[in-house]
Formats: C-alpha cells, structure tokens, sequence
C-alpha cells in the first residue's frame, strides 16, 4: 500500500503535496528541475477568459519571513490555456487542479465549463479570494451569500469537482466555508494570502506599485493552521491546505490541523526543488513514526472531539 | 543547465562606499555560458530573509571553477547586509545560471562596441568586455556613478579599453549622466551593450537608435525562473497590451527595441 496515497472527490493523488496556484506557472519551469509526474497533483495559474496583462511593476516585496505580491491574474486566457498549457501538461502523470477567477458570475461560469471538459483538469479551485484586483472575485469570497450561490452556479456546469479557494481576509472564514458547502463545493482549498503593504523607508510609497499586494510563505503559516484547524471540525468537506510550507514537518502541522492535502507556494520560489523533497521526507516520516498511513495524523489537534471520514486511497 | 548548489567564498570584499565584490567557488560556474546572465543566491538558509536576491554575473573563472559578482548593500538589516558579513570559508547557496546574457559573436574583430553601464548595472559589462576583447573587438566603457564614493572597476575596465567615468555631482570625471559622454564621443558605433536603471536605458537607447543594440533590464523577482510573473515587462508595438516578456526568463538582455524599457 502507498502510505502517502490519497483519495479526494475527482482526485488521487499519488502523495498529498502539489503546488499552490500561482507560484508554479503552467508546469513548463519546473519540469526543466524534475519529472512533475512525481507531484501529487498540480494547481496550475489563475485562468481567466480573457488574457490579461495584470498589475504594474514592481509586483513583489519581501517581508519579515514572507514576500507580498501583486501580481494580478496575469495569464494568457481560457482559449489559449486549453490550446497550450493544459495539452502539453498530458505528457505527466498528474491530476490537474484549475483555478478559475473571473469578475462576473458569467465569467466564472463560462471558464468554468469549458475548463472543466480538459482531459487532465480533474477538479476546478474557484479564486474567489484574490486581493490583487479590484474585480478579481474576492467581492465573492467575502460575501457568504454570493459565494454560496457562485458555487451553486459553477456546479450546474462543471464536468468535475468544484473546490473553493477561501480567502483569510474576511471576519469569520468559518461563515465563509459553510456557505460555500451549502452551496455544493466538494472541497475547500485555504488560505489564500493575506492582504499588506511595504513602504519605502526613504520616502514613505508604497513599494508594490499596486500599492497593497497579498502576504505568503512562513509568515502567515500560524494564522492559516488556525483557520484549517476551525474549519475542519466545522465542514465535512475535505481541506487541501496552504500558507508558508517550507518542509515536511509544516505538512505535518496541517494534517494534524485537519487538512486532507497540502499545497506549497512561494517555498517553490526559494526551492525549485521543495515539492519532491518533501515528498521524500513525508516517506520517511511515515515509515520512522511506523504510521499505517500519512492521514493518521489527520485532525490529530482536535483533542477528543469528533472524527470526520478519512480520506485515504 | 540550472543548477542549485551551496558554493564557498573564496573571497569578499568591500570595493566602494557600499560594494562588495563577492568570489564563489563550485562546479555550477561551468554552466555559464554568456555575460550578462545572473545568479539567485539564498543568503542565509530558513525563512530570514526568504526570497533568493538576483545578482549579476561579474567575471567568469572557469579554470579555478569561480566567479565573481558585485553587489550593492541596500541598508542595515536587509538581506544584502546580512551577505556581506558572510566571510571566507562560509557557504552560499546560489541558484543559476538563470536567464539569457549578451551575444558576442554579432562583432567582428576590428568593429567597435560601447559599453554603457549605471551604477550596480556595471558589473556584468566587465565579463562581456572581457569576451569581446579577446575577439579582437574595440570597447569603449562609459560608466554612470552617483558620486565618487561609489565608483568602482575603473582600473579593471581602463586595462580593456578606453574608460570614461560620469559622476552625477561632478565629484569625479564628466558631471552629468552617460549620455553626455556619448554626445561627446566622435567615433563610429557597431553596437552598444547597456546595463543600468530603467531612465538611463531609456536614454541610451534613444540616443543610440540608430545602432544595433542589447539592453539588460532590471526588474525585482520572486522565483527568478519564469514562474511567478514577477518581474514581467510590455513589449514595443504591441497593440493589445498583453503581450509581455518575462525579465529572468526571457531577459534579462533583449535586443534594442524589443521591450518597453
Ligand atoms: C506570486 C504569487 C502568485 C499567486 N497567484 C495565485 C493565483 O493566481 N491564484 C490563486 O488562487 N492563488 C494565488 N496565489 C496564492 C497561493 O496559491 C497561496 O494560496 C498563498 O501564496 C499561500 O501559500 P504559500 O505561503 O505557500 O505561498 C499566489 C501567490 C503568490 C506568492
Ligand atoms: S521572477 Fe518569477 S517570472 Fe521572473
């Protein structure tokens, strides 16, 4: 048995780890690192149904432990990711996770159902939690109302699961996921960033020309591991997590917070090669912690309140 | 090819008020093949400070399988500070070679080519010239400082080819900006290469429109390999404004007239 195997509406996965929307492209720069068939599913950028340019430069800044960003759903369009990104990536063996932003419900919709009909797509992540543009859907990942009829909507269309990316910038995400769960989400993917700003010591602008940009990596791991940890013991719905993993031991801290899978972001950027190696070490936690299966650790923070269904292959 | 590897310093050094000259060692140096490419090095492992910083390629020493790079301290307690108390015998984990560098085989031998570089964008000018020298291509050298405290590589770049120095206060050689170098310049360009911040390529390329010409652009980055779309810049003549090129991927040098600068 694959220990690390793992099985989530649309998806099996050969291991919980995948890459975080956004920080991996389309697959092409890391394959030129490793065989991306060794992922356990990749979340491929931000589509959106038409190409768009995105954001002003300069579009990053780093911060205390994490980097702000504002880059602005910059991607080549529905048409062309269809035509290109998603055909190419045919040659590995991995499940594809879409994430699909838009500004209008119909948006959403029409980038949705097409999508959804590519070979290697086997579940959509709905962006509705992007800080970086004005009518980039986080008016959807804020309103518990929208959100859950948003979800209905693109769930009448889609060929293949529908998970929703929840935002951490709102009052109570816990309002948020069960909304979007009533809505019909079959998973949830958490947390988006968390919106910040920099300042240029001499001069007091902002350094991110977009003024505001969205904060990543280790710096807002505690307060994402909070969230999965109230989230999941409020939903049924299965968690693929994400903020700051830098190693093994962070995916750890998340499936013991609840989480099902685990998605690693901007730690690509300072390792091109942290997804495999964390793949490998998670094979080494689970044969020295002698653990039958990696999801045993699942939800182990909850103390002695209830168990929900594991979600082992 | 890219590769990631902890290289060891085998030397470092201060060279001007806040430049440091910084020699690795390791096997990665012999995958660099052009001037002009970068490295992005990881200057303390863990998550301070977290991101890689993109640094310039300097000069390229294949025999001893070492290269050097020049960067500058950007304040007290950024991560170019922490790198520079780093000493001899430590390691760096440097991530390269990333990015497309200058061509050198678009000279003849007995052409002439200007070297235009601004501050921190001078360094890569230095492997380049040492290429197109040793093609038997004249350079001459037109360096843009701030001020004299912050000059540096006016002998290394004088033993190549003619030097010229602007100091934007006058505190040393021309006052005034590269340009008003070349104003003065009465020879006949084959090609310029230029490396600098953005207003400065801007004029240079205005001013050179009628050469042949590579400009390297500078662009912060997060994952410096053409993932993140960081560091994206638009291109010249494009109507639908989502056309770009990316600065660590597809540059950071382009041809004259390609990107908007
Ligand atoms: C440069 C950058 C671009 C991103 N683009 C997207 C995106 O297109 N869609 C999305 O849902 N999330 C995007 N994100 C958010 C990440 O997928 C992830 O939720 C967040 O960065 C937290 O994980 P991390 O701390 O591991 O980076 C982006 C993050 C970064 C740093
Ligand atoms: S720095 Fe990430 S695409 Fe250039």
């Amino acid at each position: 048995m694959n220990r690390l195997a793992i099985e989530l509406p649309g998806l099996s996965l050969k291991n919980p780890i995948m890459p975080a929307s956004g920080c991996f492209g389309f697959g092409k720069e890391y394959s030129q690192f490793y065989d991306l068939s060794e992922l356990g599913a990749i979340m491929i950028k931000a589509t959106t149904k038409e190409a768009r340019f995105g954001n002003p430069t300069p579009r990053v800044a780093e911060t205390s432990s994490g980097m702000l960003n504002a880059i602005g759903l910059q991607n080549p369009g529905l048409d062309h990711v269809m035509a290109n990104e998603l055909p190419w990536l045919t040659q590995f063996d991995v499940p594809i996770i879409a994430n699909v932003a838009g500004s209008t419900l119909e948006d959403y919709i029409d980038v949705a159902r097409v999508i959804s009909t590519a070979e290697n797509v086997k579940a959509l992540e709905l962006n509705i939690s992007c800080p970086n543009v004005k009518d980039g859907g986080i008016a959807f990942g804020t309103d518990p109302k929208t959100a859950r009829e948003l979800t209905a909507r693109v769930k009448e269309v889609s060929e293949v699961p529908v998970y929703v990316k929840l935002s951490p910038n709102v009052t109570s995400i816990t309002e948020m996921a069960l909304a979007v769960e009533e809505g019909g989400a079959d998973g949830l993917t958490m947390i988006n960033t968390l919106v910040g700003m920099r300042l240029d010591r001499k001069t007091g602008n902002p350094i991110i020309a977009n003024k505001t940009g969205g904060l990543s990596g280790p710096a807002i791991k505690p307060v994402a591991i909070r969230m999965v940890y109230e989230v999941s013991q409020r939903t049924a719905l299965p968690i693929i997590a994400m903020g700051g993993v830098q190693d093994s031991y962070d995916v750890v801290d998340y499936l013991s917070a609840g989480a099902s899978a685990v998605a690693v972001g901007t730690q690509n950027f300072v390792d091109p090669f942290a997804c495999p190696a964390i793949i490998e070490d998670l094979s080494k936690i689970v044969k020295e912690w002698e653990l039958e299966h990696i999801l045993d650790l699942k939800g182990r923070s909850w103390g002695k309140h209830g168990k929900t269904a594991n979600h082992r292959a | 090819m890219i590769q990631k590897q902890d290289m060891i310093i085998v030397s470092h050094k201060q060279i001007a008020d806040h430049i440091f000259e910084l020699t690795l060692r390791g096997s990665l140096t012999n995958e660099m093949t052009s001037p002009g490419q970068f490295v992005h090095v990881k200057i303390m492992n863990g998550s301070e400070p977290l991101l890689r910083r993109p640094i310039s390629i300097c000069s390229i020493d294949r025999e001893n399988e070492q290269f050097t790079m020049l960067y500058r301290v950007s304040g007290s307690g950024s991560g170019t500070s922490t790198l520079s108390q780093l000493m001899k015998g430590f390691t760096v984990n440097v991530l390269g070679p990333l990015g497309n560098g200058f061509p050198v085989d678009e000279l003849e031998e007995g052409q002439t080519a200007l070297l235009v570089g601004g501050g921190i964008g001078v360094p890569p000018l230095y492997e380049l010239s040492k290429r197109l020298t040793s093609r038997g291509v004249k350079v001459i050298h037109i360096l843009g400082f701030q001020e004299q405290k912050v000059v540096f590589y006016k002998e290394e770049f004088t033993a190549l080819g003619e030097t010229y120095i602007a100091t934007v206060d006058g505190s040393f050689g021309t006052k005034g900006f590269v340009t008003d170098v070349i104003d003065k310049l009465d020879v006949t360009i084959d090609g310029y290469y230029t490396c600098g911040p953005a207003p400065m390529l801007r004029a240079v390329e205005q001013k050179l429109s009628g050469v042949d010409g590579y400009i390297s652009m500078e662009q912060r980055m997060g994952c410096g390999v053409g993932a993140c779309l960081a560091c994206v810049c638009h291109v010249q003549g494009d109507d639908t404004g989502t056309a770009y090129k990316k600065v660590c991927s597809d540059g950071p040098v382009f041809k004259s007239k390609v990107v908007v600068v």
